[in-house]
């Protein structure tokens, strides 16, 4: 089924910020594919513009990170030495940090990392002066990369929330001030000329999803 | 003054190039995840990132005027 995106409701309502209804299809899988790859639950939805959006913005950010430390800043490790707790965050990207853990389970078995061109992608660092020698090549990048990576996976916990339930209807503060003023007629651009919109409607709407 | 000549050369301005993308990113997702039609989720993402950059702002103020009096 086809979602609708609130196009009629937009004709009708002029309230570009009332809820609309969602088709959410299976809100689990769509979670789960959500998680997977970025935008993807949103995609399995039909809701197509914001799937697009999604995967593009979270997806460009996690890979510039990434190559900002050179492939080594998504790594997990958890034992005495060192506890990646940066990768909490990254995980939430999915599989795109699924090659960490691959290499971590080799590490931990003893055997040798999987190289790429030469590089142990996202393997975990072999103690303290390979930890040191990444941070002196990549020099402030690898923090930069570790924050652009972890900012991802946390981005998507919101995109993972919004295709299983739903967008989280707000306001935004700009337009509450507006609307506090009592101004019906500066709604400007004739966007908002209906700031009457009762919640009773917007119940209503939200009823329908 | 001296932090005055400092802000003058600005030293860590092209560390500013670095949170664009992440500005734009962090607000294009946040509104997007707001609502479900473009107009709104524009109108969200605008409003987003202009709190965004004027909390820098105001952290900005703070560390410099602090760093000042101190």
């Amino acid at each position: 089924m086809p979602t609708d995106n609130g196009s009629k409701q937009n004709a009708s309502d002029q309230d570009i910020y009332a809820p609309v209804p969602v088709d959410l299809k299976n809100p689990t899988t769509a979670a789960i594919l959500a998680w997977l790859i970025p935008g993807a639950g949103h995609l399995y939805q039909g809701r197509t513009g914001k799937g697009i959006l999604f995967m593009v913005c979270i997806l460009s950010i996690y890979f510039l990170g990434l190559s900002m430390g050179g492939g080594r800043v998504v790594y997990a490790k958890w034992d005495n030495d060192d506890k990646r707790l940066p990768f909490i965050c990254q995980l939430g990207v999915g599989l795109p940090t699924m090659p960490a853990v691959v290499q971590a389970a080799l590490v931990r078995q003893k055997m040798a990392p999987i190289e790429f061109g030469g590089v142990p992608f996202m393997a975990p660092p072999m103690g303290e002066p390979e930890m040191a020698e990444l941070h002196r090549k990549y020099g402030f990048l690898f923090e930069m990369g570790t924050l652009y990576t972890m900012i991802a996976g946390l981005l998507n916990v919101l995109v993972i929330y919004d295709a299983a339930a739903g967008p989280v209807w707000t306001i935004p503060d700009s337009e509450k001030k507006k609307k506090k003023k009592g101004k019906p007629e500066d709604a400007s651009d004739g966007e908002g000329s209906d700031p009457n919109s009762p919640e009773a409607e917007r119940a209503e709407s939200t009823s329908s999803v | 003054m001296y932090e005055l000549a400092l802000l003058a050369m600005f030293p860590g301005g092209r560390m500013l190039i670095y949170a664009l993308p992440l500005i734009v990113v962090v607000s294009l997702v946040y509104g997007a995840t707001r609502h479900e039609t473009w107009p709104a989720i524009l109108k969200h993402s605008w409003d987003t990132a202009v709190w965004i950059v004027g909390f820098m702002g105001v952290v900005f103020l703070v560390i410099l005027i602090s760093g000042m009096l101190g």
